[in-house]
């Protein structure tokens, strides 16, 4: 049977449903909303679903992929309906369609941030923030399997902007997806490592939108 | 969500049990909502979310227009750093609004253990703990939950406890509430009027005196409050609430799946087991409406397990009728059923065989006891010859596990009957040996062992707890026994069941023992991870208070105990009758095969035929 792409939200309290648990929760949903997942065969039976790139605790996104199979397909038209009624408050299902792209063609991510400075002026750290940002190398400390190690974040990052929001600096940036994968958190980070100066108190990320290697809309 | 919250969550361990927003969670439109309700569970989201009790009261009190129940559980104790940290008082999850700011506060009480947890709640939530210092009727804070059946430890606390079954008293309570808000009525008439619900006890309208020995001289009711606070149960189970729209946890709980609940009580009577007296009598529901329920939550839920939950699930009468019904739905839905607390019976074995028919990991059975004798004094009716066919049947079928519970220090227990353990499982492992479908996989029998505490309403509460130094004296004893590969023995340390033996039968004086262990840092006491012996000695020893006096101590005949204010149904004769017939090592009867007469068919009306 034919592989079906979901386009889903995840947004307010649900952002800290951790990808395992967003796993089962997905699964339970259809169940709910009446559609059988495929499942693996085998000794300990999964359903055949996959989230392109899992999302980490406590980021927001409005553009979630995940890939699944039906047993039957039917009634794709009120999946999206059907399946946001029975999934958890500030998960929503968007779209479904059979995709043409494949997971590792997806590139690029567009998030906003909200960097959180108390007590600190926006509009002076908007400006200095796309002053550091504008950098042609920030080589910092990461957390690897294997201990730490240090590398260049530059490249990951496609563009950068900020500006002053409401109680907030309100960031936007376009970074590597996969290969490597850019953990929109190393933002902060990479503040905190190089400019102490300009971390913000606080900050939290929504993924906006997906993109392939050309930076075309990733479907 | 607050703004504060949002910091702390991506510091904690598992942020998702903190923020409900949960699949089925109830949200109500504050504006049409005059009474609001916090339903506290002193553990955590995990263990709280698992329990059924919680999840029925959260549906029935639910069920009430304009009343909205919210749910609070005990946070990690990182989160409580954070929390306290931060400034961020505890919160209901549904509105994230503080627990202070709604009007009534309940606590589900299941165990001793958990007292600490609602004291530390209650400060986290800023409340002041005592009753006596919360002077204004709101929030009115309460408890319920099976350790309530002695509510005198926690009776300074709280301003009330619900005796019994939640179902109808506690909307009774909260409609009482509401008046009493309504019609801005003082704390006391409202407690005055509260007493007449049945089920509900005041403990400020109690006095108790004690003797120059320290035991209960009497307990004076004041202000017209009934002498004794008869236990509240719902008398047509049938017909009572059930939710099949549960809660769907977004994070992974303990017992995460369908629950039925075949029938409330126990027809068996183990003499040790407090359930099996504090439920009486057993009422049973309809193979139909169990139907109807299983199949409803299942599809409400999108869970893929089930399972029958109650005291023993091979006592439902027609349990094979039920089975049927449920695996014919969830066979083609690759569902499973799970089957705990089965009898070890050939009955059950069939049952068993056909409910789990993919998989054969583990089986277990709680002998208790290691000698028919002992067996026969504590009234649980398992027969060697029955636990080794089940155990053949299991072998023969393929499964390769068992896992084997017994207490040590029941009444009238000697070193035979504790070596006799060690015996049954030798004999288990024979009936492997004999039995096993194929051999080369092993076996796996795990023995287990925690000491015995002897509860109120039972017919042990009058039996003294042996001493924590002979526990271990027996655990070594059973342990030189022990020596079969492919046996493992684990036992239980014996402070946790000392402090719990302690508190189970306590008077009121020991509130100020449970206040002084909250403020030396004690709180989710029933996690090995924070429990400290050494905290609740020396919270005894502050306030002149002997915990053997409690745990240690054969109380006599007449003594008047201090739990006694409650009525279970279940006539004191009748619990010293059965302790007599133990240290004759003499068997009752079953509710089924015959009433031995113990009183509690009058909370019904009639005649016990569930
Ligand atoms: S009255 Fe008789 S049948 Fe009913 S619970 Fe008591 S002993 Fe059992």
């Amino acid at each position: 049977m034919d592989k079906l792409r979901l386009r889903f939200s995840k947004t307010g309290r649900a952002v800290y449903i951790s990808h395992l648990d967003m796993m089962r929760t997905m699964q339970r949903a259809f169940l709910r909303a009446g559609y059988a997942l495929k499942y693996s065969e085998g000794f300990n039976p999964h359903a055949q679903i996959s989230i392109l790139l899992p999302l980490s605790v406590g980021c927001a996104s409005v553009c979630e992929l995940m890939d699944f199979t039906l047993t039957e397909v039917s009634g794709l038209a009120e999946l999206p309906g059907r399946l946001s009624a029975a999934l958890p408050e500030g998960i929503r299902a968007m779209e479904v369609y059979a995709p043409e792209t494949k997971a590792k063609q997806l590139k690029w991510l567009e998030i906003e941030g909200r960097f959180e400075y108390d007590g600190r002026d926006s509009v002076a750290m908007a400006e200095a923030l796309n002053g550091f940002f504008a950098r042609e190398s920030m080589v910092i400390r990461k957390k690897t399997k294997r201990g730490e190690a240090e590398s260049d974040i530059a490249p990951a990052v496609r563009s950068f902007s900020a500006m002053e929001g409401e109680e907030a600096v309100l960031v936007r940036a376009v970074i590597s997806a996969q290969e490597p994968t850019l953990n929109p958190e190393l933002l902060p980070s990479a503040l905190r490592q190089l400019v102490p100066e300009l971390a913000p108190d606080f900050a939290e990320f929504t993924r906006l939108e997906t993109y392939g290697e050309n930076m075309s809309v990733f479907r | 969500m607050d703004k504060k919250l949002k910091r702390i969550l991506p510091r904690v361990q598992k942020p998702a049990r903190y923020t409900g927003g949960e699949y089925n969670q109830i949200i109500k439109n504050k504006a049409e909502v005059d009474l609001r309700m916090a339903f506290c569970f002193p553990d955590t989201y995990e263990i709280g979310m698992s329990n059924v009790g919680m999840r029925i009261l959260y549906s029935t009190i639910n069920s009430m227009t304009g009343v909205w129940c919210e749910r609070v559980f005990a946070p990690w104790g990182d989160m409580e750093e954070e929390m306290r940290a931060a400034g961020v008082p505890l919160y209901a999850l549904e509105s994230g609004d503080p627990v202070a700011d709604l009007d009534a506060v309940g606590f589900s009480i299941g165990y001793e253990m958990a007292y600490t947890t609602v004291l530390n709640m209650l400060d986290l939530a800023g409340i002041p703990l005592r009753s006596e210092d919360r002077t204004e009727l709101l929030p009115l804070v309460f408890a319920g939950g099976t350790a309530c059946c002695n509510p005198e430890p926690m009776a300074q606390f709280m301003d009330l406890f619900v005796i019994g079954e939640g179902e109808e008293m506690d909307n009774e309570l909260l409609e009482l509430l509401r008046t009493a808000k309504r019609g801005g009525w003082s704390k006391k008439d409202f407690l005055c009027r509260a007493a007449d619900i049945e089920g509900v006890y005041v403990p400020s309208l109690y006095e108790p005196e004690y003797n120059a020995d320290g035991t209960l001289r009497c307990v004076t009711p004041l202000d017209g409050a009934p002498a004794r606070v008869r236990r509240r149960i719902v008398k047509d189970f049938d017909d009572s609430h059930f939710p099949t729209r549960q809660i769907v946890p977004s994070t992974e709980i303990v017992h995460d799946r369908v629950n039925l609940e075949l029938f409330r009580g126990c027809i068996r009577g183990c003499r040790f087991c407090q359930a099996g007296y504090v439920y009486r009598p057993v009422r049973s529901r309809s193979v139909d409406r169990l139907l109807e329920q299983g199949l409803e939550s299942l599809k409400n839920t999108g869970y893929q397990e089930i399972t029958l939950s109650s005291l023993s699930s091979s006592d439902y009468r027609q349990l094979p009728e039920l089975c049927d019904g449920l695996l014919d739905y969830c066979r083609e839905r690759s569902i499973s059923l799970a089957l705990p607390s089965l009898r070890a019976d050939n009955f059950s074995m069939e049952i068993m065989q056909k409910v789990q028919s993919v998989r054969k990991s583990g089986l277990t059975f709680a002998p208790e006891a290691g000698s028919q004798r002992l067996r026969d004094a504590i009234n649980k009716n398992v027969r060697e010859e029955d636990l080794l066919e089940s155990c053949r049947v299991a072998f023969a079928g393929g499964w390769n596990g068992v896992k084997l519970y017994f207490m040590l220090g029941l009444p009238t227990e000697t070193d035979e009957d504790v070596v006799a353990i060690a015996q049954i499982a030798k004999d288990v492992l024979h009936c492997w040996r004999e039995n096993a479908l194929n051999k080369n996989r092993g076996v796996r029998i795990t023995v287990s062992t925690s000491c015995f505490v002897p509860k109120p309403h039972s017919p042990f509460q009058w039996e003294k707890q042996i001493p924590m130094e002979e526990y271990l004296r027996r655990v070594n004893l059973l342990r030189g026994e022990m020596n079969m590969r492919n046996v493992t023995y684990n036992w239980h340390d014996p402070e946790t069941g000392f402090i719990e033996a302690a508190l189970s039968r306590g008077d009121r004086r020991l509130g100020a023992v449970l206040e002084q262990v909250w403020r030396d840092g004690g709180r989710l006491d029933a996690w090995s991870d924070y429990f400290s012996f050494e905290r609740w000695r020396r919270a005894f020893e502050k306030c002149g208070l002997d915990a053997d006096f409690y745990a240690a101590r054969e109380r006599g005949r007449d003594e008047l105990l201090p739990w006694e204010v409650v009525d279970t149904g279940v006539r004191r004769e009748h619990l010293w009758r059965e302790r007599e017939r133990c240290y004759a090592s003499e068997l009752s009867p079953d509710c089924r095969t015959q009433c031995t007469g113990c009183g509690a068919n009058a909370l019904i009306g009639g005649v016990c035929n569930g």
